[in-house]
């Protein structure tokens, strides 16, 4: 699997990173992290969303200032201080989302950021633009626009942009999330070459077969720490199963220490109990091989089926954007499907309107709480009986009832400790956490069936979300369905009877509660779509 | 200052304080062309609220007005663009105006003229579905395309003047015109005329209906948030084309009024263009039904006695364009200064 055999004596690093920690409020985003960059080699930076890869990457990038640690470069101790000075120290970075403006040539787009005094220097622009694509070794013509190139071509431009300053460090955030199998094949080449030429490569993904493919050396990150890594010597002597169970257990496995793995630790137990019962229930939702058509840049639903039972809590894990929100909104309605079926209750859904929907008992609960799931500048309690305008006790022939609204309101807020002001309050002056227990509460005060929750606990607090969780369990119990989309693996195994993982707009496979029910689906999610 | 008591001032302040800046602005202009400003001023007021019968013609000058601007509130409520008011208002116009003399004559009085009515909003309902079908179920832009349909229907209205509604014994291109006598009922041999109660209780219906009931409430959903409203179960399809058939009827309803109440006949080169005007009032008046209603009085007292005072200071009739346009931007800049100061 490593073709590339390395010179015996380890050579300094091109770039030192030690003891970094960097902390945002009550989140330790990294903490004591070092990394080493050495020329010639490809690094591998694996963790689960949340993990501290991109804040690392944004201290190396400048974009974000550390509170403790060094950056080593070349031997000398520097501060990084905008990303300015990350591109004069000949490091290069690549986001995950693309910097292009499609409208433009190639060639505008390598001009743009240029001051606006200077003539546009075409000439030397096109001069470096060759070198750069010799070294790539790929060709693109110069006056191409932008948007008209494949995404792995434009994706090769914004390499090239990032290398255009210097070559030494080249960073990848997730560089292959957009990209068709050939697209990533193109990666590869281009990858080995900037290898061979003796740059120092920084290599995000989620992707284990990605890692195993590419990588010379590993780091694993884990809740802001490194967990794991592996040296290219070790890296190079495993068996690629060898290497896949390391990587999946450092990821995913259980550290004693930690207290979020010792509760999940028990979950699955009692979860396996619960859901040979709960797998016996009648169905509820059946979803048929379901498929969309690709919104924008989005992916689509290729064929998506599933049951879910009554009572069962049902999780979708996957990194972020793999279809899990058009699933979301293709069982509430709000998407149209392309084929496929959905069936609730009995009843099929193909026709169903969200208000349909919604009378059946499906709720869902949005992730997009300022986005969709409210009206901002509306008071709070108007935003309570969002969903039911026109229904009586709050509207009678038509005619608005403040007092019911008000009233009703006010419970709401009561019951699910809610902090605002009062219920005359705008919405959009509630903190987060708070808005999305109102939608906790109007999603669930009336006897739903089913519930989709789209990143139920994203973005709350740990008190908060404990109480988010322990609510969703009590539904359950009761009777309820639900459907949890998260990308917190940690919550879908504490949370979840069976956990389906999607990679592309595909389910690639469901997983029971078992004894090592997270490296399961991690495995699932990081090898999903390659085998 | 207590805080509550200094937000309630500049509450009172928002709409009275950029009116009288604007006037003294014009008062300064005034001055340096060398005429007297409060005679200016002083011969606005004269000419209308000042005058039975210059009141009266600004109470009439108003109604068509007050029907598009009912017509903007639902629309902009709604988050929807209507911008093809004066297309819908024309039609409305000249389709009452073509059948007018025929049904008076064929027709009892008092079905005549609501069936006159009812033809001019229909006109103006069917007209403005070609933006509202194209906005529900293709995403178009409505901003553009009541734009076009505008220019279209001042064009369409122009060649049917000229061709199927034309009077054959008139020398210029014009419908057959309505005797005064069977136009809309005056109120106490006034020139006020029924429809100007009727645009009033309009522009107050359409207030209570977006503010107080659940279907003002979805538009204002729509309105706000598309995306919630979807989310909500709404049907954003079928509300986005209510709102354009109730918006354009308002509009159209103007017409029919100016037609019936007013003018009695339509020439050919009629080109009514009151909805751009009415936009910034409504936007000033924050959507809100009341404050509209006062805003577009100060507009028609404008209207009205600027033309006699600019004639009298021998000032030609742009000077009164230059100064309503000065008062209406001046009036926007101070109403975002005072929502700047009460921001914060």
């Amino acid at each position: 699997m490593h073709q590339h055999v390395h010179a015996g004596a380890p050579a300094a690093p091109v770039v030192s990173l030690s003891g970094i920690t960097k902390r945002f409020g009550p989140v330790l985003a990294n903490s004591d992290v070092s990394l080493q960059l050495y020329a010639g080699e490809v690094h591998a930076l694996l963790g689960e969303n949340g993990a501290g890869k991109s804040t690392l990457i944004g201290i190396l990038s400048g974009l974000l200032q550390p509170d403790a640690g060094s950056i080593v470069v070349r031997g000398q101790t520097v501060s990084i201080a905008a990303p300015r000075e990350a591109i004069a120290l000949g490091i290069g970075t690549v986001f995950q989302h693309a910097t292009l403006v499609p409208t433009l040539t190639v060639v505008e787009n390598l001009l743009l950021g240029q001051p606006w005094w200077v003539r546009l220097r075409r000439t030397q622009t096109l001069e470096r633009l060759a070198e750069l694509s010799r070294l790539l070794g790929v060709s693109i013509d110069p006056d191409a626009t932008a948007g008209e190139l494949s995404l792995g071509e434009q994706q090769q431009i914004e390499i090239i942009k990032a290398l255009w300053r210097g070559e030494r460090v080249l960073i990848l955030d997730e560089p292959t999330s957009m990209l068709t199998p050939q697209g990533v094949r193109e990666l590869g080449v281009v990858l080995n070459r900037l290898r061979s030429e003796g740059m120092a490569i920084v290599l995000i993904t989620h992707k284990l077969h990605e890692v195993l493919e590419f990588g010379d050396r590993l780091t694993v990150l884990k809740l802001g720490q490194v967990v794991g890594a592996l040296e290219p010597q070790r890296f190079q002597e495993m068996t690629e199963d060898q290497a896949r169970r390391f990587i999946v257990s450092t990821m995913f496995g259980r550290k004693e220490d930690s207290v979020d793995s010792a509760a999940s630790a028990r979950a699955p137990v009692a979860a396996a109990k619960r859901q040979t019962s709960v797998l016996q229930q009648p169905a509820l939702l059946e979803s048929r091989g379901i498929c969309t058509v690709r919104r924008q840049r989005e992916v689509a639903l290729d064929g998506v089926s599933f049951t879910v039972h009554s009572g069962e809590i049902f999780g979708v894990a996957g990194v972020d954007g793999n279809g899990q929100k058009q699933l979301a909104e293709v069982i509430a309605g709000q998407m149209q499907a392309s084929s496929g079926q959905v069936f609730f209750d009995a009843h099929d859904l193909s026709s169903a309107s969200v208000a349909q929907r919604q009378a059946l008992g499906l709720r869902y609960l949005t992730d997009d709480r300022l986005g969709e799931g409210t009206v901002g500048s509306f008071s709070v309690a108007l935003n309570s009986v969002l969903k039911r305008v026109g229904e009586a006790p709050f509207w009678q022939r038509g005619w608005t009832r403040d007092a019911q609204i008000t009233s009703y309101a006010s419970e709401l807020i009561a019951t699910y400790d809610v902090r605002t002001p009062g219920p005359d309050a705008p919405i959009g002056t509630l903190s987060g956490g708070n808005i999305q227990k109102l939608l906790f509460g109007r999603e669930l005060i009336r006897a739903p069936k089913l519930v989709v929750y789209n990143k139920p606990t994203y973005g709350l607090d740990v008190a908060n979300i404990q109480a988010a969780r322990d609510r969703i369990r009590a539904q359950a119990q009761q009777g309820v369905a639900a459907v949890i989309i998260s990308t917190e693996l940690e919550e879908l195994v504490e949370l979840c009877d069976r956990v389906a993982v999607m990679s592309r707009g595909r389910m690639v496979g469901i997983i029971e509660a078992c004894d090592d029910y997270a490296e399961a689906i991690g495995g699932l999610m990081v090898g999903g779509d390659s085998r | 200052m207590n805080r509550g008591l200094a937000l309630k001032l500049l509450g009172w302040l928002r709409p009275i304080a950029p009116i009288i800046l604007a006037l003294l602005i014009g008062a300064l202009i005034l001055a340096a062309l060398g005429r007297d400003p409060s005679a200016f001023y002083l011969q606005i007021l004269r000419r209308t609220v000042l005058s039975p019968s210059g009141a009266q013609e600004v109470l009439v000058l108003m109604a068509p007005l007050l029907c598009l601007a009912a017509s903007l509130i639902v629309c902009f409520r709604a988050g929807l663009w209507n911008l093809g008011v004066d297309g819908q208002y024309m039609l409305g116009g000249v389709f009452t105006s073509a059948f007018a003399a025929a049904a008076t004559a064929s027709m009892p009085y008092w079905l005549a003229i609501p069936c006159l009515v009812a033809i001019g909003i229909a006109v103006g309902v069917v007209w403005s579905m070609v933006p509202a079908l194209l906005r529900a179920y293709q995403g178009v832009n409505e901003i553009i395309s009541t734009l076009m349909m505008t220019f279209l229907a001042l064009s369409t209205g122009a060649f049917l003047i000229k061709t199927v509604f034309d009077d054959p014994e008139s020398p210029v291109p014009q419908t057959i015109f309505l005797p005064i006598e069977d136009r809309l009922p005056r109120l106490f041999d006034s020139l006020v005329h029924i429809g100007v109660i009727a645009a009033v209780v309009i522009v107050l219906a359409v207030h209570v209906i977006m503010t107080r009931t659940a279907f003002g409430l979805k538009l204002q959903i729509v309105g706000h948030n598309p995306r919630a409203a979807e989310h909500a179960g709404l049907n954003v399809k079928r509300l986005t084309l209510a709102v354009f058939a109730i918006s354009a009827g308002l509009a159209a309803l103007g017409g029919a009024i100016d037609v019936l109440g007013v003018r009695g006949v339509v020439r050919a080169d009629w080109h009514p263009s009151f909805g751009l005007l009415v936009v910034p009032l409504v936007f000033l008046a924050r959507f809100h039904g009341v404050a509209v209603i006062a805003f577009v009085a100060f507009f028609a007292v404008l209207t009205i006695g600027g033309e006699s005072a600019s004639r009298r200071a021998d000032l030609p009739h742009d000077f009164l364009l230059i100064m309503m346009s000065l008062i209406l931007l001046i009036l926007a800049l101070t109403d975002h200064l005072i929502s700047r100061l009460k921001g914060r």
